[in-house]
């Protein structure tokens, strides 16, 4: 059974000049133990797509249609008492800014603590240990003297780590991760990234990294989903999605990225911007920016439709349509 | 000019103005009061101050829901026969001027000097700032009351223009300082933004960076503490008159009626020094809302 | 001898540039606390020359001082030692003399964020044209209007939108508008501060394909300073690593990323995540970048580097130049590695 499963999940922003839908109708599953990314450029959608998840949007935003289960049971509709229950217990959450992630007028062992003994049924002397142990897991060095530092004692991937440490303290089962690694250095980042995939399939924690880095992605999940105008665009296996993308979208992407193994003389270019919010194309969103858009793109909303191995919302795989290449 | 209001009335501003019922009825009354400020000569039914129109019979006049009020005499009269109704508008006006006065020239100096500090940084920085700490340990009202005494006891029988001239500065010496220090504030903050870096290595001189790029960048903060210092001004001007060292008798402000009305308050004539206090309030709370209300208005945009 | 000619003197020359900030406390906390007077050695001892119509990229983690280069080319910072010679002329000392106007308008710079670089009270016809303004290089307000519009269509933007104001451009557009503002006094060099790190990846491939087509159209010359390796491979020539402040490789960039010799090179390149090599092993560097207030002594990068020795932690590594580029290195030096 899937440990997290969304199903058409719409988010809306209800605002002075009408109601703006940042996220529609969006759909994926999370199995135990994976880890999948959610991949975007911004304004996509994917910063909101996890605090749906995890209840933390800001008003007037709101969970206007669909569902999202944990475990089978619907978490979308409670209220912020019960929410507070599941936040930290069952599913925990590593945001980007170390700096701002950690209070920084209590000691990091006492945010460890604190936290343990909310969600865990153990005594103080327990929790200790317990927090010793995680600062180990995540590399901090000299542990139980760390306890006692402050935030502002330690360096910025210091505080990721400790970051990541407080996300596990409850034994979720599920670890949202957005944009851990975007404030640090590329060295920092490829430890975090490692210690990461390391410590949670240790504690068989599954993860939804949100990140607008096809490369750390690529070096960290196991299944991608591809956000466009708060849409998925295409969803699948990494190697899938990266090596042989379905949609056009997927496809210009990867083009544009700079590739450190070959020289290429221009960059792929998608011309055009995503669109806004209150401005997206009838039909498919990504039609008027896309090179092989024919008119069934311009009426129809396509499906997530199955090419290969990975899904891509995108007409020309759709079973039915002969497409002339 | 007229696309100008336009666009401000459907914009941002705009719409926040127009979903707050306070700021409304705040603007209207400030609105009023100001008309009637400035147009005191012709909107108010008598001249309080012209000699030859007094009558003395008419002296001690109550409002006129009262018994042996006269319609003549809205809110009544004074102990000279001076409508009351009037010699508020007058005093607003008189009130109103010295409190904007006073508030434009601590603006002008307070915004300058914090930008030459927040720009310049340094020694004069400190030097700057100390002065603004000297100044906040002394109480205003001790400080007007300082300057303002010693000029009469110089100069008892100024022009009354100087006597104005005296009574604003003696409230904009202190006022000064909350501009400077969030200017300085703020011009920190921008001094290190690219766009002023841009400007620095195109060979743009310092003088010109800070008139034409800072400068517009935090004023917004300035409008806001204008509005409220206002309302402190006029508020200071009273109490300043009140104590007998404000405007000078031949043109009262609210604060001179408010005293002079004191002594008639226990013998049952309370209309004399009740109006002018209602009507310092009135000004006071209106200009105050707008101000809280320009304060939130602006909040989520600055940040 | 065969008869080469002369190879042309670089445009750009750096020499031993170094610049100290005093970040000392307060002298009363100094007297009080006893606290030190504090040096912050942003750049120390940086050399480098760069060719006409080339773009050499520095490349470093947070801390590395490629900002602070950058803003010592232009001029924005004096250096405490060294110097920069421009086509021939000491920088510094003639950006202070009525000869500077000149040189500033043969030097430009484009700023990492596009929200910042830009005064949001100014429309961009304003902004754009206030080099020109500045310099005097337009005989009358039509005229500026004209080159202006010029500007903006040449970064694949259009007249109309002169007269609107930044908040109403995405990050990407903001960004053009920068270069265009660059552009105006018709520089031959351009410093570039992370052009592209605050952008999306499509919206970097934009910007990126506009400035190598300006680069060829005009014979630009560039500094284009990153933290992202594979943007550097992009646009680069010549590929300059820092660290704490120091020049710890320079090469052309075909041998940087094929043989990198510097082992802070070697570790950022493997650092880097890879889209297509993934299942490779690898140790990612361990450590973190030391406070730049407090370097470690002899090399700044021995307490991370596994090829570090006792000379290491106490002499200083000098550049020593191969064919192929420059490396501070002991071990490369003594032949370890």
């Amino acid at each position: 059974m899937s440990l997290l499963q969304v199903r058409n999940l719409v988010v809306e922003f209800p605002g002075r000049h009408g109601t703006l839908r940042a996220l529609d109708d969006i759909s994926f599953n999370i199995a135990p133990g994976e880890i999948l990314g959610i991949v975007g450029e911004s304004g996509a959608g994917k910063s909101l797509t996890s605090a749906a998840i995890i209840g933390l949007l800001d008003p007037p935003g709101r969970i206007s249609g669909g569902q999202v289960l944990l475990e089978g049971e619907r978490i979308d509709h409670l209220n912020e008492m019960q929410m507070r229950r599941i936040r930290g217990r069952r599913i925990g959450a590593i945001f980007q800014d170390p700096l701002t992630s950690l209070n920084p007028l209590y000691t990091v062992g006492r945010q460890l603590i604190e936290t343990i003994q909310t969600h865990l049924p153990v005594t103080a002397e327990e929790a200790r240990l317990r927090a010793i142990a995680l600062l180990q897991e995540t590399g901090i060095a000299a542990a139980e003297q760390r306890l006692g530092h402050y935030p502002h004692q330690f360096s910025g991937g210091m505080r990721q780590r400790v970051v990541i440490a407080l996300a596990l303290a409850g034994e979720p089962k599920l670890i949202v991760a957005d944009e851990p690694t975007t404030a640090l250095d590329v060295s920092i980042q490829a430890q975090i990234i490692t210690l990461l995939k390391s410590v949670c399939k240790k504690h068989g924690a599954a993860v939804m990294l949100i990140t607008h880095d096809m490369g750390v992605i690529a070096e960290t999940c196991d299944r991608v989903a591809v956000i466009y105008a708060g849409r998925i665009a295409e969803i699948g296996p990494v190697h899938d999605v990266i090596n042989r993308p379905s949609h056009p979208y997927t496809e210009g992407l990867m083009a544009a990225i700079p590739d450190m193994t070959m020289d290429r003389e221009r960059l792929n270019q998608i011309d055009g911007a995503m669109p806004r919010l209150d401005a997206i194309p009838k039909g498919c969103a990504f039609n008027p920016r896309c090179p092989r858009a024919f008119d069934r793109c311009r009426q129809d909303r396509p499906d997530l439709m199955v090419s290969g191995n990975t899904r891509a919302a995108c007409w020309l795989h759709a079973a039915d349509v002969d497409v002339m290449t | 000019m007229r696309g100008f209001f336009l666009r401000a009335w459907h914009g941002d501003l705009g719409y926040s103005f127009r979903t707050s019922p306070v700021a409304m009825a705040a603007a209207l009354i400030a609105f009023i009061c100001l008309f009637c400020a400035v147009f005191a000569n012709v909107v108010a039914p008598h001249n309080p101050f012209d000699l030859a129109t007094l009558e003395l019979s008419d002296a001690f006049l109550p409002p006129l829901w009262l018994a042996d009020g006269n319609p003549k005499y809205l809110l009544g009269t004074d102990d000279q026969g001076r409508d009351i109704l009037s010699a508020l508008m007058f005093g607003a006006r008189i009130s109103l001027m010295v409190g904007l006065a006073s508030v434009a020239l601590s603006a002008a100096v307070g915004v300058t000097l914090g930008l030459v500090a927040g720009f310049v940084g340094g020694t004069l920085d400190a030097f700057i700032m100390r002065v603004c700490d000297v100044m906040l340990s002394f109480p205003v009202i001790l400080i007007a009351l300082l300057i303002a005494g010693v000029g009469r006891a110089l100069f008892p029988d100024a022009p009354s223009a100087m006597v104005f001239g005296v009574l604003i500065l003696s409230i904009s010496l202190t006022g000064w300082v909350q501009y400077a220090r969030t200017v300085r504030g703020s011009t920190m903050v921008e001094r290190h933004k690219e766009y002023v870096q841009a400007a620095r290595l195109t060979g743009v001189a310092p003088l010109r960076i800070m008139r034409r790029h800072v400068l517009p960048n935090v004023l917004g903060p300035v409008m806001v503490l204008a509005t409220i210092q206002v309302a402190t001004a006029i508020i200071t001007e009273a109490t300043l008159s009140f104590l007998g060292v404000g405007a000078p008798p031949n043109s009262p402000s609210l604060g001179t009626l408010i005293q002079v009305g004191n002594k008639f308050l226990f013998s049952g004539n309370w209309w004399i020094t009740v109006f002018p206090g209602l009507m310092l309030v009135l000004i006071a709370l209106s200009v105050n809302l707008l101000g809280d209300w320009l304060r939130d208005a602006l909040n989520p945009r600055l940040r | 001898m065969s008869l080469i000619a002369p190879q042309p003197m670089p445009l750009v020359q750096a020499h031993d540039l170094t610049k100290t900030f005093d970040v000392s406390p307060p002298w009363l906390n100094r007297v009080l606390e006893g606290k030190p007077r504090l040096q912050l050695h942003a750049v120390d001892g940086v050399s480098f020359e760069i060719e006409r119509g080339q773009t050499l990229a520095l490349v470093g983690e947070s801390g590395c001082g490629k900002s602070t280069v950058a803003r010592l080319l232009v001029g924005l910072y004096a250096p405490t030692r060294g110097g920069l010679v421009f086509d021939g002329q000491d920088v510094h000392a003639t950006l202070n003399t009525p000869r500077g106007q000149a040189l500033r308008r043969r030097i430009q710079m484009i700023f990492q964020d596009p929200y910042a670089s830009l005064n949001p009270r100014w429309t961009v016809e304003d902004i754009v044209g206030e080099p020109l303004r500045e310099q005097g290089l337009t005989a009358n307000p039509a005229d500026l209007h004209a080159r202006v519009a010029d500007l903006l269509q040449s970064v694949g933007l259009g007249a109309m939108d002169m007269a609107k104001y930044p908040h109403q451009f995405s990050g990407g557009q903001r960004q053009r508008i920068s270069i265009a503002r660059a552009l105006g006094t018709e520089p031959e060099f351009l410093v570039c501060d992370e052009p592209t790190s605050a952008l999306d990846v499509s919206v970097q491939a934009q910007v990126l394909n506009i400035m190598k087509d300006l680069q060829r159209a005009r014979g630009l010359t560039y500094l284009f300073i990153s933290h992202n390796l594979a943007v550097v491979r992009h646009v680069s020539d010549q590929v300059g690593v820092m660290y704490l402040g120091r020049l710890v490789e320079l090469a052309d960039k075909q041998t940087l990323f094929a043989r990198p010799r510097h082992p802070y090179t070697r570790m950022l390149i493997d650092a880097i995540p890879k889209m297509r090599d993934t299942g490779r092993a690898r140790t990612p560097v361990s450590g973190e970048v030391p406070n730049p207030l407090s370097p470690p002594g002899g090399c700044a990068f021995h307490p991370r580097c596994p090829h570090a020795n006792a000379r290491c932690t106490s002499e200083r590594p000098i550049i020593q130049v191969f064919s192929t580029g420059r490396v501070a290195c002991h071990a490369v030096q003594e032949g370890r590695i």
